[in-house]
């Protein structure tokens, strides 16, 4: 009940509600209004991976609502002294109402959707899934081109382990969006992937080249290279670096492109980006707490009132 | 009819027929066959088949099959027909099913699922997507499998 592990666990209409939430849940996020929904409820944050953006936003966006957040990492914890994920699981299920999960095996959010009765929310499982970042960023398109549908996005980059393109391109091509995948040929869009996307019926065009894509693009999504998943030093090298984006590289985009990235930036988009119009990663960062926020709250059966106040 | 008689008739036991060529010992790993028993066991590999062109046949005296043992077959043997014989004649046919989700059949072969800590309680757990072609994803982390992979990991 209220699992969201993969964009599979939400209807296009449960993600437009969310998003729909979200927009109204805005002056909450920013701290103009208090608005206690959540009070008296528990967030047990499960962090056995790092994290920055979503970790915090997560705390954002339950603390905003008047509720309250348990952190846990894994260094130093009971899991250091080999506890299964069940087991760390079950003890959470005494603690929370809803669990926020990121860990560095795949699957490992699913796992725990099963063995607990509460709310699992899946904040990035190895290379696998990562759906609240996906309604953050379908939120940060929506809020660029007032519409998911027909965009032409361009998804570049680590392809292969990164799990935020992976949830994204899913949910993307369910709203009728194009989708162009960039990325060096060892690090493209897995099989299971592509061939999910394409059962769609979406149009899917798979490309190395980044600057043959920039004129026609609606929404630019550029990824950090994941070297932290790679086998080896040496294969990381060969693609580190291989995709930069500056402001004179954008001279020919169409109005209203909008530069994404799910953060942390390497040099993926050089700051002479930070300035134009087209970046829109830092509000895209922002955009964790609204989004987090409505799906808080539809994991714990609140509704989100129709005028806040 | 001839291929048959390649190995005695049984008179108690249980026969599977079409099996793809080549397959026969993985089929005999797969329905956990304990090869430390008295029972006598006959294979016969690569004769000719209508269905098949080329198939595997197995015979195990003196044991009836049950239907979820035969159905952890449907993964490497999906066109599998076999018979449960009684004092020489055919007393039941059976065919093997492929379930859409295979419950401790065979293991995530992904290195990084989460599975793959062995000490991890809850059981293994497949995804059909599609028969055919066959197609299946480990349910936790959704990742493709190979078939080859899929029977060295057989529970």
């Amino acid at each position: 009940m209220g699992d969201v592990v993969t964009m599979d666990d939400l209807t296009n209409d449960e993600i437009i509600s969310i998003l729909d939430a979200a927009e109204r849940l805005l002056p909450v996020a920013k701290g103009e209004i208090y608005l206690p929904l959540l009070e008296g409820k528990v967030l047990a944050n499960m962090f056995f991976e790092n994290s920055t953006r979503t970790r915090m936003s997560f705390e954002s966006a339950m603390k905003r609502l008047g509720g309250s957040v348990l952190n846990f990492s894994s260094a130093g914890s009971s899991v250091a002294k080999g506890e299964t994920l069940y087991d760390t699981m079950q003890m959470v299920s005494g603690y929370a109402d809803v669990v926020a999960i990121r860990h560095p095996r795949q699957g490992a959010a699913q796992y725990s959707a099963d063995s607990i009765e509460l709310p699992v929310l899946n904040a990035g499982d190895g290379a696998g899934n990562h759906p609240t970042q996906t309604l953050l960023d379908l939120f940060t398109i929506r809020e660029a081109h007032r519409t998911l549908k027909g965009l032409n996005v361009v998804l570049v980059g680590d392809l292969r382990y990164g799990r935020t393109a992976h949830s994204l391109s899913h949910a993307l091509v369910r709203f009728g969006a194009s989708l162009t995948l960039v990325s060096p040929s060892t690090l493209r869009m897995p099989d299971e992937i592509v061939s999910d996307l394409r059962a769609h019926g979406a149009e899917i065009k798979e490309t190395g080249s980044l600057s043959d894509q920039i004129a026609d693009a609606d929404v630019i999504y550029m990824t950090r290279i994941q070297k932290e998943r790679f086998p080896d030093e040496d294969e990381y090298a060969k693609v580190a670096g291989i995709y930069k984006l500056s402001a004179s590289d954008l001279a020919g985009a169409k109005e209203g492109m909008a530069v994404m990235h799910p953060l942390p930036r390497v040099d993926e988009i050089d700051p002479s980006v930070d300035s134009m119009d087209h970046a829109r990663y830092f509000q895209q960062a922002f955009n964790g707490v609204p989004t987090r926020m409505a799906l808080l709250c539809r994991s714990l059966g609140v509704d989100v009132p129709k005028k806040v106040k | 009819m001839t291929e048959m008689r390649r190995v005695t008739a049984i008179r108690n036991g249980t026969v599977v027929d079409h099996i793809p060529a080549g397959r026969a010992l993985q089929v005999i790993q797969m329905l956990r066959i304990d090869m430390t028993r008295a029972t006598p066991v006959s294979l016969v590999m690569n004769v000719p088949s209508d269905k098949l062109g080329r198939k595997d046949v197995l015979k195990v005296e003196d044991r009836e099959l049950n239907q979820e043992q035969l159905d952890r077959l449907a993964l490497i043997a999906p066109a599998a027909s076999i018979a449960i014989i009684r004092n020489h004649t055919v007393a039941e046919k059976l065919r093997v099913e492929l379930a859409d989700d295979l419950v401790n059949v065979s293991s995530c072969s992904f290195s990084n699922c989460i599975t793959k800590n062995a000490r991890e309680p809850l059981p293994q757990r497949l995804r059909v997507i599609s028969q055919d072609p066959l197609e299946v994803r480990c349910y936790y982390c959704g990742r493709g499998q190979d078939l080859e992979e899929l029977v060295e990991n057989i529970i």
